[in-house]
């Protein structure tokens, strides 16, 4: 095929896992040092996880979009009505009904996206902010004549929604088979205290035991989402729409029909997201998406708009949230030893690359870090949610050269248009 | 546009069955009251003031979206100072207006530095200023600034009464229109019309704002003319923010008096859809604030009769986006007008396209 030509397939390459390794071996420093085994624990791990899943969601879903050549910030509404739609179909059907609300009314905001931008050419940013501004109305005026009153419902909660229960792999984590318990490997390992093996060990184990089923479901999404844009017909048609639209047009791909499936489907993987928040409390919540859409963003441009990026991105992002809710403090202290480690180390890299501003910059920053670290026993949650953007912004800055956007994302295209 | 919407809106009634009539007759009614045009003028001119910050970006195709932040930054410092400053009323006042500006300047210049100096995308650059501004109020809210006499709720220290806006109902009086004793029509409103003639003058009659809009319609262009790109970035971003942390003054010191939890959440993204809907100009910016505010004030009156007041949000999200798709396709069709009649001066009888 002729598109292939100007879209290689890329090989599959090893440089995550080695970044991945590394950070790992940061965090295992930081643990030996602050002596805090909880923050590469399997618990600390197993949290991450869990509450990256939304933000990987909806990182996917602005994956697909971009790939495909249309700015999703409207990722953020379309989760909100994905966890309505999960309240709704959850009470009724159960947690497979929860989970395909969540799909179901997050697809309608992905088609309402895709109305305003392919179809009628409005601004990407412009729609978006328009379905964020929508989507709590719609969510609130449907609570209010489906929940309020029913089963304990309110104006701003559903009615209980059940879950699908947690799974643990036999063998590697524990699991049991029928009636009988198995080795529990990757703790046994853990527990060793070993540098950079138990805290893969500890990582690995965050997969493995005690994973929410809507959680592994939702993670498997990641490389099947990897498998279609990248090794797919369809795949290749979408991501000639995000970087060239005139020319696969001239090659025969339907842009406008490409464009409308990834939205749909982008709008259907955030409500998905949204469904998650549902079944993990049990109930829609108003306001309980939080601003995990505008994280998802941040997830795919740190992830440089790869599928592995973006869930290593979710999971770093999280992290720190989970870390915190660790018993004791030393393990946020621990992160936060952690993060000054890496941008002095970082600092250090600028200076080797005669980087003065970037340099100098980071060290201000990891200075201010280890101040932070020695003054304080304990770690201000507030502040630490504001580090997922201050990373991204940091990621933006320093690597902007490394970072690799569809070449056409948010332009404004129509059919029939020659560059 | 309003009629579409207003359908749209009707059909959302209709569908569980409550009747529309009553419903908009329910909004008219709350809002034609004294007490009601009031409450609508003094959000209106909030927004109106959020919609100015917003446009003066759009004029030069940089899309704020960190309005949000930026104004709720420059309030809550602003509200630490005027709290805690004790300076006679009136330069206290001056200072505490001067510093939510410079505050909401401040937050929208970084990622205005970013994209000039390592070409950050303004809309991602803002997004992540807004998180930032989330996590960092509210940090400072419950440390630093907080109010250490209330221990129920986290806001900063109360402005004396010498420190705040004044209402103007003793004019509307002298006017000879009476209001009840709870309504105050905010004095903010008049600092709005004043960014309102500022910001018609400075766009449409001076050479900065020359520049900005010819930076807007075609950044290369504008460059060979010898406009620097750059620090019309700088400049935009800078009014941009300072105007959002302004509007913030509308409830800070005419309304709440402290900056807290009860601050409106969303003002800046309503400022966005303001602009928007009042396509960026000085006149349409304010009817576009008009009707969000009569909206708002309206759906209050629902709950009254039985219906679920979010039908207001319904109908304001409705209007925002049949009113951007409206304007797209008007702009498109202008667009194949302009140049069907290029192609007919050039070559006459030429009919395609």
């Amino acid at each position: 095929m002729i598109l292939k030509r100007f879209l290689p397939t890329p090989k599959i390459s090893i440089k995550p896992i080695i970044l991945g390794l590394g950070v790992l071996g940061v965090l295992s420093l930081a643990r030996i040092f602050a002596d805090a085994p909880a923050i590469t624990s399997s618990g600390t791990f197993s949290g991450a996880i869990g509450l990256a899943v939304p933000v990987a969601m909806a990182g996917l879903a602005g994956l697909i979009s971009e790939r495909a050549g249309v700015v999703n910030i409207g990722l953020q509404g379309m989760m909100v009505l994905g966890t309505w739609g999960a309240g709704f179909f959850g009470w009724h059907f159960g947690p497979w009904g929860a989970l395909f609300g969540g799909a179901l009314f997050g697809a309608l905001g992905g088609a309402l996206h895709a109305l305003n931008t392919v179809t009628f050419g409005v601004d990407h940013a412009i729609s978006g902010v328009a379905i964020n501004l929508l989507a709590p109305g719609i969510a609130r005026f449907l609570s209010g004549l489906f929940f309020e009153g029913n089963d304990g419902g309110t104006l701003t909660d559903s009615p209980p929604v059940p879950n699908l229960g947690k799974l643990t792999m036999p063998f590697f984590a524990g699991g049991r088979i029928g009636g009988f318990g198995t080795p529990d490997l990757l703790m046994w390992l853990e527990k060793r205290g070993w540098f950079l093996i138990s805290d893969v060990a500890g990582l690995l184990g965050g997969f493995f035991r005690n994973i929410a089923t809507e959680s592994a479901l939702m993670l498997l999404l990641v490389p099947f989402v990897a498998y279609v844009v990248w090794r797919t017909p369809f795949g290749l048609r979408l991501r000639s729409s995000g970087e060239n639209p005139s020319a696969a047009e001239s090659l025969g791909v339907n842009v406008v029909a490409t464009r409308w499936i990834a939205l749909v489907s982008a709008g259907s993987i955030a409500g998905l997201g949204g469904s998650w928040l549902v079944t993990n409390i049990g109930k829609y919540q108003q306001g309980q998406e939080a601003l995990r859409g505008f994280l998802g963003l941040a997830a795919v441009i740190f992830g440089n708009w790869r599928p592995a990026g973006v869930l290593v991105g979710s999971i770093l992002f999280q992290f720190t949230e989970s870390v915190r809710l660790q018993v004791g403090d030393e393990p946020a202290l621990a992160f936060v030893l952690a993060i000054g480690l890496s941008a002095f180390g970082l600092s250090v890299w600028r200076y080797f690359r005669k980087s003065w501003v970037g340099a100098s910059s980071l060290l201000l920053l990891s200075v201010f870090i280890f101040a932070y670290f020695m003054s304080v026993d304990r770690v201000d949650d507030k502040l630490s949610s504001t580090f997922p953007y201050l990373i991204t912004l940091l990621v933006l800055v320093f690597s902007s050269k490394r970072l690799r956007p569809p070449a056409s994302v948010g332009l404004p295209w129509a059919k029939g248009q020659e560059d | 546009m309003l009629a579409l919407s207003t359908s749209i809106a009707a059909v959302a009634l209709i569908i569980p069955g409550y009747s529309p009539r009553i419903a908009f007759g329910a909004m008219i009614e709350n809002v034609a009251t004294a007490s009601g045009i009031v409450t609508v003028l003094n959000s209106a001119a909030r927004y109106y003031v959020m919609g100015v910050a917003v446009a003066f970006g759009f004029k030069m195709n940089l899309f704020n979206i960190g309005t949000n932040g930026q104004y709720q930054v420059g309030a809550l410092f602003a509200g630490a100072a005027a709290g805690s400053l004790g300076l006679l009323g009136p330069i206290n006042i001056a200072i505490t207006i001067g510093i939510a500006m410079f505050c909401g300047a401040v937050w929208s210049l970084i990622p205005g530095m970013l994209l000039v100096t390592r070409n950050v995308n303004i809309v991602v650059g803002t997004i992540m200023m807004n998180g930032i501004a989330v996590g960092l109020i509210g940090y400072f809210l419950r440390t630093r600034f907080r109010d250490p006499t209330d221990n129920l709720t986290a806001h900063t220290k109360t402005i004396p009464t010498d420190s705040r806006l004044p209402d103007l109902n003793r004019i509307l009086n002298f006017v000879g229109i009476e209001l009840p004793v709870s309504t105050k029509l905010h004095s903010f409103l008049l600092i709005a019309v004043l960014v309102g003639v500022v910001f018609y003058v400075v766009v449409y009659k001076s050479r900065f704002g020359f520049d900005l809009r010819a930076t807007g319609r075609n950044a290369a262009a504008a460059r060979a003319s010898g406009v620097s790109a750059n620090r019309m970035v700088l400049i935009t971003m800078s009014i941009s923010g300072a105007l959002a942390g302004l509007a913030g003054m509308s409830v800070l010191l005419n309304q709440a008096y402290e900056y807290g939890d009860r601050f409106p959440l969303q003002l800046g993204f309503t400022g966005i859809a303001v602009a928007l809907l009042g396509r960026n100009s000085p006149s349409g910016i304010a009817i576009a604030a008009f009707v969000m505010a009569a909206i708002e004030q309206g759906s209050r009156g629902l709950a009254m009769v039985g219906i679920p007041p979010q039908i207001g949000q319904i109908l304001q999200g409705t209007l925002l986006v049949v009113a951007v798709v409206a304007y797209e396709l008007a702009n498109r069709r202008g667009r194949i007008t302009a140049i069907r009649e290029a192609s007919g001066v050039l070559a006459p009888g030429a009919s395609r396209l």
